[in-house]
């Protein structure tokens, strides 16, 4: 299964990141850009016997390594293609 | 005492660490490799800043799985003494051993100047030489020193005393133009509740001798090798 994951900074905790980028956009005329936050996307493979399987497993990694929930928000997409 | 000072990939001042504690200190210290267990008796493990594994997915985060920290961690629970110095503080709020995190300079440069810190507490191994209110002068070298937690946190950090370290102005205060990163508070150095584990940014170990500018770091030092000389002496 193919598993895209969204990690992206709480709402609430300060992205200078996604600040600096409105600010360009502002810049180059896009003036109707809001609220832009800048985050990581991954995509990777598992091999697991069914989707919940997958799920539990994928929440798993993303609670211990590839998010830090202490600043971060995180959500994942499991597709059958890989 | 027995000093360790661990190097992982990409850690840079390991041997700033090594050479402080050695030579202007005089301390028996070793280097220990991430890839190792944490064998022998140590005294006070020292991670040391830098940039452990590319800071890769975030700074910290990848240092946490080495063999060597799960030694660090057991270590800390056993009540054993931790210093995290930039890098190595970040390792430490990766590994749950501190609370918050850090992030991105508010600025988003990287930054690297010398600044005031204030002492807040001083009832600590890591500050028992010092006095309450105590200005030291330190360097900084960091992107990602941002301190962070939320509020249940931040409220159990004053409730406990653990806020170590603020940056400061020239005068003491802890002003907004002193806050290099945008730290929650100005905030530069925590403990844990336990009080034996000490994370900060600023750097010590390159402010131990006149001719670097600064030789206030070395009180941190200093207070440690005091604690433990204490923690001997009440141990027989």
């Amino acid at each position: 299964m193919r598993v895209r994951i969204f990690v992206l900074l709480k709402e609430g905790v300060l992205d200078p990141q996604g600040n600096a980028i409105e600010r360009s956009l502002h810049t180059l005329g896009y003036g109707e850009v809001q609220n832009v936050r800048a985050g990581k996307y991954l995509e990777l493979n598992v091999d697991a016997p069914s989707r919940a399987v997958a799920e539990l497993r994928v929440r798993e990694m993303c609670d211990k390594l590839l998010a830090n929930t202490v600043i971060e928000d995180y959500r994942f997409e499991i597709s059958s293609e890989s | 005492m027995r000093w360790g000072v661990i190097t992982f990939p990409g850690s840079c001042d390991d041997q700033d660490v090594f050479d402080s504690l050695k030579l202007e200190l005089r301390q028996k210290v070793k280097f220990l490799w991430h890839k190792d267990e944490l064998a022998g008796n140590y005294d006070c493990i020292v991670l040391p800043g830098g940039f452990s594994y590319g800071d890769y997915l975030r700074c910290g985060a990848m240092a946490r799985f080495s063999p060597i920290m799960q030694g660090v961690v057991k270590f800390a629970r056993s009540g054993g003494l931790v210093l995290g110095i930039c890098n190595g503080f970040q390792i430490l709020c990766e590994s749950g051993l501190l609370p918050g995190a850090l992030m991105r300079n508010a600025g988003l440069q990287f930054v690297c100047q010398p600044v005031y810190l204030r002492t807040e507490e001083t009832d600590t191994p890591f500050t028992g030489a010092l006095k309450k209110g105590q200005m030291l002068k330190m360097p900084i070298k960091h992107g990602e020193g941002c301190y962070y937690a939320d509020l249940q946190t931040l409220e159990r950090l004053h409730k406990n005393r653990q806020i170590l370290l603020r940056y400061v102005d020239a005068k003491g205060r802890p002003a907004a133009a002193a806050n290099p990163n945008g730290s929650l508070e100005n905030i530069a150095g925590i403990c844990n509740e336990k009080r034996n584990v000490f994370g900060l940014m600023p750097h010590p170990e390159v402010a131990c001798n006149r001719i670097l500018g600064s030789e206030d770091g070395a009180k941190i030092f200093t207070s440690i090798a005091a604690a433990c000389a204490d923690r001997a002496k009440s141990h027989g």
